[in-house]
């Protein structure tokens, strides 16, 4: 299967105030498929957001290609793009109504009257906005200010729809409702979407594949679960979601599985795949790997916080060196401060990065 | 309702304005209005006596005795309100591209620009007057470079003809379109332009969808401040105008100061302040429906 959208050798270079310059693309190769959810992931100035425009039209590429459909995008101007973005302002005409704002893809195209009025009127039902169409903007809640530029943006039937950071300045609630919507307008249009965020949750909820990026490169892409179960770097890890990491050194090879040890002498059970005695590695431990009986890490509740349903606890090991962060169930006989525990884990749950 | 403190702060913090547009504005608003009723004096000033002739000179209901109909008042009123069209137009045409070059600038450089915008308002605008009146002259730095470049043969006659006066009118109001056309474009939301691209709108028809009617507010503010005192302008036309240069300022100006006739001068006042207010309703109401 060819790729709808294909990203070559994608670099972008921006002066710095400074006089230097900075890669904000730095040789990016990305492919996404016909009805692919893409998630581009990353702290601010990794070069995701630039990444998107370079897409859109609105970044013009210093080298490398982008190709849609096998057409190369790149001397084609914004407005012969045949893609659609939504905005993270959401960029709403003021001075149009709800309904001329939607059909504006249509309005600019001159199609007959007929068609425009059903597709506008089709495009505010699947945003659940029927009947808003004779009102402005301002007159408008953030949450439906985010649909009505939604609408605006699928009215044309594009392929790939882009959007950037369009949840960002929601609430929790909402943004967690929309987030649960998109992926299921996405699902329903049939269409990709290339969606950019710097929330890892976000990315990890709605995507069929997240691009994690950092410095104008891909770090790491994969599926939300790879991604979170199997972070390839130090960066990945730390990144999405938290995590304990640990220095170590491998002593020994029994089976299936490798005895690291850290600095300061704890001792930790690791699948031993491509292990070697002698060998340094870091190891990546997700909280919730965790249980607090019946393990060979004894150690002292020192820090508590609760999340609700959850509690994080901070566990200082008593071989010493940093805390282990644990997710614990919210119940009665939880763990108070000060509490000797000893924390126990599944060996297979535990991940060695790639890179240290 | 406010609470009566408040009220009073209120009124305190209002009474300063109040009190000087009603005795600087209000007032001889309506002196101009009653005298453009009364019968002028022999030797100025006014006689108290109902005489609505004044309007009759302008609009043609004279009775031909005492006072004439004359065609000119209404001619004048036209070119003035032509000349005052031209200007904002011209004004408007120079402004917006610049405004959006400039909004465009890092910020220093619009604080430089800025500054050069309102630097002719640091001399006096006589001054700057004469200086168009050294330039468009025969033997003027114009028509001396034009010359010398072998551009033309003889010296162009601009001074003294409605060319020059609106060329000065222009020259003078650029400042007064270019603050509000500046700020309304430096307010437009590049995202929109940005939008209106993505969603497959052409240049063109970004422009006429867009940036128009998101930047309409500054162009009617600009073209308002520019036409009113345009229309009732007298100095320009009286520096740098001659008899075809002739506006509405200049002839009220001629009535209150040479021919000491204060009512005609009021009931002209008083129609050009008609025109312009009926000018400018429609003018507003209209880009009201445009925004929609």
């Amino acid at each position: 299967m060819t790729a709808l959208l294909e990203i070559r050798g994608a670099r972008r270079r921006f002066a710095t105030p400074e006089g230097g310059h900075i890669a904000a693309l730095d040789g990016v190769d990305l492919d996404v498929g016909g009805n692919e959810f893409v998630t581009l992931l990353g702290p601010s100035g990794c070069g995701k957001t630039t990444l998107l425009r370079a897409i859109s039209g609105f970044e013009q590429l210093d080298g490398g290609s982008v190709r849609l459909d096998g057409a190369d995008l790149g001397a084609l101007p914004p407005f012969r793009r045949p893609l659609n973005t939504v905005f993270q302002s959401y960029a709403l005409f003021g001075h149009m109504t709800v309904a001329r704002n939607v059909g504006y893809a249509l309005e600019v195209r001159g199609v007959d009257r007929a068609t425009y009025e059903r597709e506008v009127g089709q495009a505010l039902e699947k945003v659940g906005l029927s009947g808003m169409g004779a009102r402005k903007p301002s007159q408008l809640s953030g949450g439906q200010r985010q649909r009505v530029a939604l609408a605006r943006a699928i009215v044309a039937k594009p392929r790939l729809l882009l959007l950037d950071e369009p949840l960002s300045a929601l609430d929790r609630n909402l943004r967690q409702q929309m987030q649960l919507e998109l992926k299921d307008l996405q699902h329903r249009l049939g269409i990709a979407f290339v969606f950019v965020t710097h929330d890892q949750e976000e990315a990890l909820t709605m995507s069929d594949r997240v691009v994690l990026m950092r410095a104008g490169r891909i770090e790491q892409q994969g599926s939300p679960r790879d991604i979170y179960r199997r972070p390839r770097s130090r960066f990945v890890a730390e990144f999405i979601g938290e995590t304990n990491l640990f220095s170590i050194t491998v002593e020994r090879i029994e089976g299936g599985l490798a005895v690291g040890r850290t600095a300061q002498g704890l001792a930790l059970w690791l699948p031993a795949a491509g292990l070697r005695p002698g060998q340094s590695a870091v190891a990546a431990l997700r909280p919730a790997d965790f249980t607090l009986e019946d393990g060979d890490i004894a150690g002292q509740v020192s820090r508590s916080v609760y999340l609700g349903s959850d509690l994080h606890l901070f566990v200082r090991p008593n071989a010493g060196g940093p805390e282990i962060r644990v997710t614990a169930r919210d119940r009665a006989g939880a763990p108070e401060v000060g509490t000797p525990v000893s924390l126990g884990y599944d060996p297979a749950a535990a991940h060695v990065l790639e890179e240290a | 309702m406010a609470a009566p403190r408040e009220r009073i702060v209120l009124a305190v913090l209002l009474a300063p304005a109040t009190l000087i547009l009603g005795v600087f504005f209000l007032l001889p608003l309506l002196i101009v209005a009653l005298f453009s009723v009364l019968m002028p004096g022999l030797y100025g000033g006014v006689e108290w006596a109902f005489y609505h002739w004044n309007y009759g000179r302008i609009f043609g209901w004279a009775d031909g005795l005492m006072e004439i109909f004359e065609p000119i008042y209404l001619q004048i009123l036209l070119r003035s309100l032509g000349f005052a069209t031209l200007t904002v137009l011209l004004c408007l045409i120079l402004c917006y591209p610049v405004a959006f070059w400039m909004s465009r600038l890092p910020e220093r450089w619009r604080l430089l620009f800025l500054f050069l915008v309102t630097l002719p308002f640091f001399s006096s605008l006589i001054v700057r007057l004469y200086a168009w009146l050294l330039i468009l002259r025969p033997s003027g730095l114009l028509n001396q470079g034009l010359l010398a470049l072998g551009v033309v043969d003889a010296p162009l006659d601009i001074l003294y003809t409605p060319a020059a006066v609106v060329l000065g009118m222009v020259y003078i109001m650029v400042p007064f379109m270019f603050l509000p056309l500046f700020a309304a474009v430096d307010n437009l939301d590049r995202s929109l332009v940005e939008a209106s691209f993505d969603l497959g709108a052409t240049r063109a028809q970004t422009f006429r969808k867009v940036i128009l009617p998101q930047t309409l507010p500054g162009i009617v503010a600009g073209s308002v401040i520019v036409f009113i005192p345009s229309v009732g302008n007298f100095i320009v036309p009286d520096i740098l105008g001659g008899a075809k240069g002739l506006m509405m300022g200049n002839l009220i100006e001629q009535q209150f100061l040479s021919a000491r006739n204060w009512p005609f001068g009021s009931a002209l006042a008083m129609v050009v302040m008609s025109v312009v207010l009926m000018v400018l309703l429609t003018m507003v109401a209209r880009s009201r429906r445009v925004r929609g």
